[in-house]
């Protein structure tokens, strides 16, 4: 039995998660409602032998709603099958239900997502940065967050001041005719247009 | 006096067959020799140039063979602190601390393009260059430096050791 049907089986079993799609071999499943993710993930470690959590991820969609969206990768080291997880959340919600109880290593993937993306997930028993300090007033990974970062200041705990970017950021042009045009060079959004 | 002529005013011109057993010095040269023989490390190795610390203390470059092999983790016993390595800003105030508990007189090497500028890191979490946070002596160049490009910083250390003015500082402090 291949990820493709066990994402059919999970399918079965619950409504609102879309068509399985297949790329390159790997299969994503999305989940058009976050808070169904507890059960979901339940069913898939229990009933689907999905025993190992790989990885928890989010990705800033930017100006579209909804913007975030929340990349879980299951995999079962008895069939030795993969699926990728996906759900959004919109930015006035910002929350959603742990998966911490169902596989223990979830805890310190959500905490990063919390720390670098600034969502929360509900029930999760320990909640805190696990990067920045505590008190760190932004989060790192939002699109609108720029690459040389902020000033910020906690005294006795940390401060941070923008990185001088030198008329950056330096960008490789991999694909260019010759080495000397694909070195890192200053790209500016103007240069890019031309 | 016998002896390197153009380096008098640090050197210890000695001639076992004219003096015996004494030896004439100034107080700020001998002081200085001491000091700059026994420049105990204080490895700050926070990344990869802690690696190549880590090889200068090994036999081949041998790093004891300028008085610094002691790596001290207490920085209650240490003179020179080395900052081997990226200091982020979550980092900088724990060095920072580190570097306030040392007791004087204390340098510091900045090891790397990271702890002397930020180096690749133009990034929200690393801090630009050691010396924001304390004074730093000898910045040494590479990513990361060479052993021997450490061991010519530390060398350079020395030579600036060795022609401070300790008497008068000592002075300044007491005042």
């Amino acid at each position: 039995m291949g990820a493709i049907d066990l994402a059919n089986k999970l399918r079965q079993r619950f409504d609102g998660l879309a068509e399985p799609s297949e790329f390159r071999g790997e299969v994503t499943l999305v989940l058009n409602d976050a808070e169904q993710i507890e059960p979901v993930c339940r069913y898939a470690r229990d009933q689907l032998k999905f025993d190992f959590l790989v990885d928890i991820t989010s990705v800033d969609n930017d100006e579209e709603t909804p913007r975030f969206t929340i990349v879980y990768h299951l995999y079962g080291l008895e069939h030795h099958c993969l699926l990728r997880l996906k759900t959004s959340v919109a930015e006035e919600v910002s929350e959603l239900p742990t998966v911490s109880g169902i596989w223990r290593t979830a805890d310190w993937h959500e905490r990063e997502i919390y720390d670098m993306m600034g969502v929360r997930f509900r029930d999760h028993p320990d909640l805190r940065r696990i990067i920045m300090w505590e008190g760190y007033p932004f989060f790192p990974l939002r699109k609108d967050f720029p690459l040389a970062g902020k000033h910020s200041e906690i005294p006795e705990v940390a401060f941070t001041e923008p990185a001088p970017m030198e008329g950056g950021p330096f960008a490789t042009s991999p694909g260019e005719q010759d080495s000397m045009s694909a070195e890192p060079r200053v790209k500016t959004p103007d240069e890019e247009d031309e | 006096m016998q002896g390197n002529t153009a380096n008098t005013k640090t050197e210890v011109g000695y001639n076992t067959k004219i003096e015996g057993d004494v030896i004439v010095t100034r107080a700020d040269a001998v002081l200085n020799w001491f000091r700059k023989n026994s420049l105990w490390p204080m490895p700050m190795g926070l990344a990869c140039c802690a690696i190549e610390l880590m090889a200068a203390g090994n036999s081949r470059f041998d790093i004891s063979r300028f008085g610094s092999e002691v790596m001290r983790f207490s920085p209650r016993q240490s003179d020179v602190m080395i900052v081997a390595g990226t200091v982020t800003y979550k980092m900088a105030l724990a060095l920072k601390r580190i570097y306030d508990q040392m007791a004087e007189p204390k340098w510091v090497i900045a090891m790397g393009a990271c702890a002397s500028t930020g180096g690749m890191y133009r990034s929200y979490a690393v801090l630009q260059g050691v010396d924001r946070i304390v004074p730093v002596d000898i910045y040494v160049a590479g990513c990361p430096p060479r052993p021997e490009a450490l061991l010519d910083g530390l060398m350079r250390l020395q030579d600036k050791v060795s022609k401070e003015p300790t008497i008068e500082n000592q002075k300044r402090v007491a005042a």
